[in-house]
């Protein structure tokens, strides 16, 4: 049975789920067991589906100067002329999606888009990724009080849920600014990497490569950082991918809410759709349809191949 | 069974102590603080420095956290610095409606959200289960203040089916008794006022109820999925028992214990999705509040509040979970 207690429940439910990946990752046997997940995920369609997705999205963003036909905070007042209450002007010649409220062509504001949620999602779950790997190894390596510290502040973390977190995050800051958004999404996630990496580094303490590279007076630190922590690096990698997609989701939650970033410039899709989108609904709701379904596809693309991973990485489906 | 509970209830009161206290020195340590937000950063020294003699943010913090835990005690939160009325009458005017909309969410996630697990996982590889992993999908994957605004646009706009917003029609004179709109309208006999009521709750409890369900689903399906390869299942259908009997009291007993565990850690979830749901639908309850205490001047005495009564809420769900293990499954009775 579970451990008592309301707030202790949903802490010990996201614990279960992160030790879940860490037994799964820490497997004896390491590099060929992850070869032989990376065989089962190419035959996977669902991976495959995933990782085309991602890939996408990937190219869009790389080479969104080379497609988009027009600058993304260029304005063409011939495009706002006709510019009433209700109606925004469509698609016209050389526009193929029309303009935005303020004349600006949307095509190339989505497909600049690509970058900027390329870079919220990446900067939030990185940052995630980087506060949580450290503290995290930091309380395994050291173990003692820090470990108890380090675990106290993710239990009262994890108890809490995230969009509601990171809007009390928001709300700290003065004024919201790209920043805050992204450090906001950026810090929910800390416990749940910070969790994952101790749980690795405990369960590899006792391991052979560990004990060996003791035995031959290998120092704490090397042992840590050479040995230790590359092992620990495919349930990152997990968490990882599935992070990025709750990441873009809730950065757009924040935008909707009127935390998200001021900046009128800014051509992001989470921010499109959470302001121009849901303002402008009932005029012309391609300003909403385009943003979300972007953010739909990449945010099932990250789904997929994150649960596929972990599910090609599960001891049950070896053969 | 007593034991059990008495002890839950000082973990309780433990956590929210230990929530308090963090909420409190957290709101507290940010730059601007409320003062500077009520009067704006052009106010002279005079003025803000009379604002926080007044709001009493002037004495030692360790000062402000006694009269804060004494006056949580008592269930006085102080006024709200936006409005100026008591906290506790701003949160129990906004209460109702979000319980209104919250249960209606989770009777839809449970009421759908169980059967069609069952049914993905009995049909399993087939197209309702193909179908149904689809539509979960793109259930977590959807950012749900867009799929209110489809919803609304769709059912709303095009076809008149539902009203777009608000908890129930302007004109209509109903009689306020508990906050609780369908309640109130059965309790005085107006069943026009409830119908109605009613009849608002639909989009927003679905909109509401999009990531649960989801949720839902994919547990009850994996779950039902593991109890159908047990061997006790095999026993139960060699012995000759009649399939419905071997659904009902072997399989759909054992699965449910992960579906009723997700369905109380899910209630968290449903106060965030509260807040984008009552946003986009006008709802006006605690989500709402939450929005406009950030927004414009920060409302600490209403934010740590909200806050508290969040966790309260969520802690007490969880209580009246763990405590329905013990009538689904006999084990835990004994231990």
């Amino acid at each position: 049975m579970t451990r008592p207690g309301g707030l202790a429940t949903l802490a010990d439910h996201k614990r279960k789920r992160i030790d879940e990946l860490i037994a799964r990752t820490t497997e004896p046997g390491g590099v060929s067991l992850i070869r032989d997940a990376g065989r089962r995920l190419l035959r996977n369609p669902t991976a495959i589906v995933g990782a085309v997705l991602i890939l996408l999205f990937l190219i869009i963003a790389i080479f969104a100067p080379l497609v988009a036909p027009h600058d993304p905070v260029q304005r063409f007042p011939e495009l706002t002329k006709d510019l009433t209450v209700d109606s925004i002007p469509g698609a016209t010649a050389g526009h193929p999606l029309g303009s935005d409220p303020l004349g600006r062509d949307f095509a190339s504001r989505m497909i600049y888009g690509a970058r900027q949620t390329l870079f919220v999602g990446v900067l939030a779950t990185l940052i995630g990724l980087l506060l949580g790997v450290l503290l995290g190894a930091l309380a395994g390596a050291i173990g003692g009080w820090v470990d108890a510290v380090v675990m106290r502040l993710t239990d009262v973390m994890l108890a809490l849920p995230s969009l509601l977190l990171a809007i009390t995050l928001v709300a700290l800051a003065r004024q919201s600014t790209q920043w805050t958004v992204i450090v906001a999404v950026a810090v929910v996630n800390v416990p749940i990497f910070a969790r994952l990496l101790r749980g690795s580094m405990l369960a590899q303490r006792e391991s052979d490569h560990v004990l060996a590279a003791r035995a031959l007076g290998v120092k704490r630190r090397d042992i840590v950082l050479r040995h230790m922590l590359p092992n620990s690096l495919t349930a990152v990698i997990v968490q990882a991918t599935l992070t990025f997609a709750v990441a873009i989701l809730d950065a757009a939650a924040l935008s909707f809410l009127g935390l998200g970033d001021p900046d009128i410039n800014r051509a992001e899709w989470g921010l499109m759709l959470g302001v121009d989108g849901v303002r402008y609904f009932e005029v012309r709701p391609e300003l909403a349809y385009f943003p979300a379904l972007a953010i739909i596809f990449v945010a099932l693309g990250f789904t997929l191949l994150g649960e596929s991973i972990r599910e090609a990485l599960d001891p049950k489906n070896r053969r | 069974m007593v034991r059990i509970i008495s002890r839950r209830l000082v973990q309780l009161v433990v956590t929210l102590l230990a929530l308090m206290t963090l909420v409190f020195f957290w709101l507290r340590s940010l730059p601007g603080g409320p003062v500077d937000a009520l009067l704006g950063e052009r106010a002279t020294p005079q003025t803000r420095e009379l604002l926080t003699r007044a709001l009493g943010y002037d004495q030692p913090i360790w000062v402000q956290y006694g009269r804060f835990l004494k006056n949580v005690v008592t269930g006085n939160f102080g006024n709200s610095i936006r409005t100026g009325e008591p906290v506790t009458d701003v949160i129990s005017r906004s209460f109702p409606a979000t319980v209104e909309l919250a249960l209606a969410a989770i009777i839809i996630a449970i009421g759908l959200g169980v059967p069609l697990g069952y049914l993905a996982a009995r049909h399993r590889g087939r197209l309702l289960d193909n179908a149904t992993i689809i539509v979960t999908l793109i259930g977590i994957s959807i950012p749900i203040f867009f799929l209110g605004y489809l919803l609304k646009d769709w059912l709303t706009q095009g076809v008149h089916i539902f009203p777009p917003s608000g908890r129930i029609s302007t004109g209509l004179d109903n009689t306020d008794v508990t906050g609780f709109f369908v309640l109130d309208g059965l309790l005085t006999r107006e069943l026009d006022a409830s119908a109605d009521a009613l009849w608002h709750l639909v989009l927003p409890a679905l909109t509401l109820a999009t990531i649960p369900l989801a949720i839902i689903i994919r547990i009850t399906r994996a779950s039902v999925l593991d109890v159908l390869d047990e061997d006790y299942i095999r026993t139960a259908d060699a012995k000759g028992l009649r399939n419905p009997t071997i659904r009902k009291r072997h399989v759909l007993r054992n699965a449910l214990l992960p579906v009723v565990t997700i369905i109380g850690l899910q209630t968290g979830a449903l106060l965030a999705g509260a807040v984008l749901t009552e946003k986009v639908y006008n709802w006006g309850g605690l989500g709402t509040l939450i929005t406009d205490s950030i927004s414009g001047s920060r409302d600490y005495p209403v934010l740590q509040a909200l806050i508290l009564l969040a966790a309260a809420v969520f802690v007490v769900v969880n209580l009246v979970v763990d405590l329905s293990y013990a009538v689904i499954d006999p084990r835990v009775r004994v231990r």
